[in-house]
């Protein structure tokens, strides 16, 4: 009986493209929009994943990495102090502003980190050495920066080398490096240099250290450090692991803090639940319309002998084959979107897991509550209502 | 009350059956004490105005509609006293249905069309598709048993629903207007057709007709008025008592 189902609904092409389509678009609102607001909170926790430290201690009222409040440079000593820690270092970020040569601005993300340790230096270098970031007025870069710095970004000719220079608040910046970094949640490229440097092309303020990035003693769990780090400086320590559920990681925090306090995630929920409802609007209709249809065949079925859990498995068949087919076609048709994004560098695109399981139970949903429907009216067709043509 | 066909069983036993639709001042009584039999080997038709209850109780005795009073005995089955499951598998097993429009599937083939009373008892795909095309090619379609109803005419497809009607061997064939969707010519041809391939010494038909032209083809005629069965006509020159097998035509 499943080839039966199976033609009936194959039969029937107007009804079956347009139910394709539906999930089809529901699926991919509902995976692409997911996907695009996974990448941006991603994004809001670039610094965190460029800076690879394993404990950020910041003002105590700071709850995201991108909107620190300035401390004292004392407070990296206070940090020193704790038994428990390794080692302590200074950090600036903040976004400045970039001279180019041609007279244009960019802004970018500028981050200070200790000259003697170089910690929280990027993780993997492309062209040039971490260590000329000693010589006087120089700077990394991310490849991002290579083109968004560029006179002429379309044009690769123009591309920033090592050797080129810039102005950040009319102080001369050299390349001296090229690096791989996650792009900022502003889409603005990240030019490292040292910490002293950056207060340098910083307009000066009475404090100006934005985080003290810290490592625990060996043996000792970054929790434990963080936490007695907090315990006895007064300052917030948060651990640098990955999103979770662990608020004492500066990653959840940080998501949340935006998801709390921005429209992003109402926008994107938005048409995450427009998406559904489309699904749930078209689908239902059209399945609806096509098991009245095709009620006469199905009374005759039932008149014939067909139970009706047999009907009903049939009609359920149906529903779950059209969404398998429409959750696949929408995967792929965001795939090739997320291809496209990850090729541009934007926008910002991550697809957990649990996006496509999300967006395949939701999918499935729908095409249930289709079926339901339609069992429903089959339920209460009398197979002697056959017999009245 | 018409002597019965000799050496023949009663097939269907239908005793003061009753059935009415809706309620209060609304009430419709549809059929009044019916008392009817249908014999093994005859074909006997349902006749009556619009209105007068044939085709209730053609759903009564087919088992798709539960009356209000008396019984209906089916093959020593009696159909009130049983679950609406056990009902299903019953109608699956023992009776054959046309339908007035067909009722054919239009997205697949005559051939599946053909096999579904066997898949639904269970036969696997590739033996009831086998012996949907025996079944096709018994009324003359064997060989187009690919092609989709919609590319067959009204009397071809009529006997493509005979086909299915017949194809799992059933005791008793219900038919409902066979002969209302076609013209006369195919009607006689469709009724010819049926006459061969659907009588049996072990199988009864019943049909419900308006179509007078076709009234030659029974054995014996109900005659219907206002819920009640007001006469039972036995033909006086009734078909000629040759019973065909179905096996026997290929």
């Amino acid at each position: 009986m499943i080839g039966l189902a199976l033609k009936m609904l194959f039969g029937d092409t107007a009804k079956y493209v347009m139910l394709i389509a539906g999930l089809f678009f529901a699926t991919f609102l509902i995976v692409q929009q997911a996907s695009v607001f996974c990448g941006l909170m991603l994004w809001t926790t670039a610094t965190l994943r460029n800076v690879a430290a394993p404990i950020f201690v910041v003002e105590e009222r700071v709850e995201q990495i991108n909107e620190t409040n300035p401390m004292r440079d004392t407070d990296v000593d206070r940090v020193r102090s704790v038994s428990s820690v390794r080692w302590a270092m200074p950090l600036y970020s903040g976004i400045q502003r970039v001279r180019l040569s041609d007279g244009s601005f960019k802004t970018v993300q500028l981050v200070g980190i200790d000259a003697a340790s170089l910690a929280g230096a990027p993780g993997r270098m492309v062209e040039g050495r971490l260590e000329d970031l000693r010589l006087p007025n120089t700077v990394v870069i991310d490849q991002l920066a290579t083109t968004r710095l560029a006179s002429n970004p379309k044009d690769p000719s123009t591309k920033i080398k090592i050797g080129d220079r810039f102005e950040i608040n009319d102080v001369e910046a050299r390349v001296v490096g090229i690096c791989e970094a996650m792009r900022s949640f502003t889409g603005g490229p990240y030019v490292w240099t040292t910490y002293e440097r950056a207060l340098q092309y910083t307009p000066p303020s009475r404090k100006m250290l934005s985080a003290v990035i810290a490592a625990p003693v060996k043996g000792m769990s970054v929790e434990q450090a963080a936490a007695d780090i907090e315990r006895t400086t007064e300052l917030r320590a948060y651990v640098n692991h990955n999103f979770g559920k662990d608020t004492k990681d500066f990653n959840t925090s940080t998501v949340w803090w935006y998801i709390r306090n921005t429209g992003i995630p109402i926008s994107f929920g938005t048409t995450v639940v427009i998406g559904f409802i489309v699904g749930v609007a078209i689908a239902c209709q059209t399945f609806y319309s096509f098991v009245l249809d095709n009620l006469k065949h199905l009374g005759a079925l039932k008149a014939m002998g067909m139970s009706n859990v047999r009907l009903s498995m049939m009609l359920l068949f149906q529903a779950f084959t059209i969404g398998i087919i429409g959750f696949g076609l929408g995967l792929l048709a965001t795939s090739g979107f997320a291809m496209g994004a990850l090729k541009n560098g934007q926008p910002p695109f991550f697809m957990p897991w649990q996006i496509p399981v999300f967006a395949f139970v939701a999918v499935q949903l729908i095409c249930m509550l289709a079926a339901l429907l339609g069992i429903i009216r089959l339920s209460l067709y009398e197979p002697a209502m056959v017999f009245r043509a | 009350m018409p002597n019965p066909i000799p050496t023949t069983r009663i097939i269907v036993d239908v005793r003061n059956v009753e059935k009415s639709f809706g309620d209060g001042d609304n009430r419709i009584h549809v059929l009044k004490k019916i008392i009817l039999q249908a014999y093994s080997g005859e074909i006997m038709m349902l006749v009556g105005p619009s209105g007068c209850g044939k085709t209730t109780l053609l759903s009564a005795i087919a088992g798709t509609l539960r009356v209000d009073g008396g019984g209906i005995n089916v093959l020593e089955n009696q159909l009130n006293e049983m679950s609406g499951s056990a009902l299903t598998r019953f109608r699956s097993k023992n009776i054959g249905f046309i339908f007035q429009q067909f009722n054919l599937i239009p997205t697949i083939n005559i051939a599946e069309n053909v096999s579904i009373p066997l898949m639904i008892q269970g036969v696997s795909s590739s033996k009831a598709l086998q012996r949907a095309k025996d079944a096709l090619d018994r009324v003359g379609l064997g060989k187009r048993w690919k092609e989709r109803p919609n590319k067959l005419s009204g009397g071809e497809q009529q006997r493509v629903a005979i086909a299915r009607a017949l194809v799992h061997e059933p005791p008793l064939v219900i038919c409902d207007e066979p002969t209302a969707a076609l013209d006369a010519r195919n009607g006689e041809i469709v009724l010819d057709l049926f006459r061969q391939v659907a009588r049996s010494p072990d199988r009864a038909v019943i049909i419900v007709t308006h179509d007078s032209r076709i009234f030659s083809y029974a054995d014996r005629i109900a005659r219907m008025d206002d819920g009640e069965i007001v006469e039972v006509h036995e033909q006086t020159q009734p078909t000629p008592p040759h019973f065909v097998h179905e096996h026997s035509h290929g």
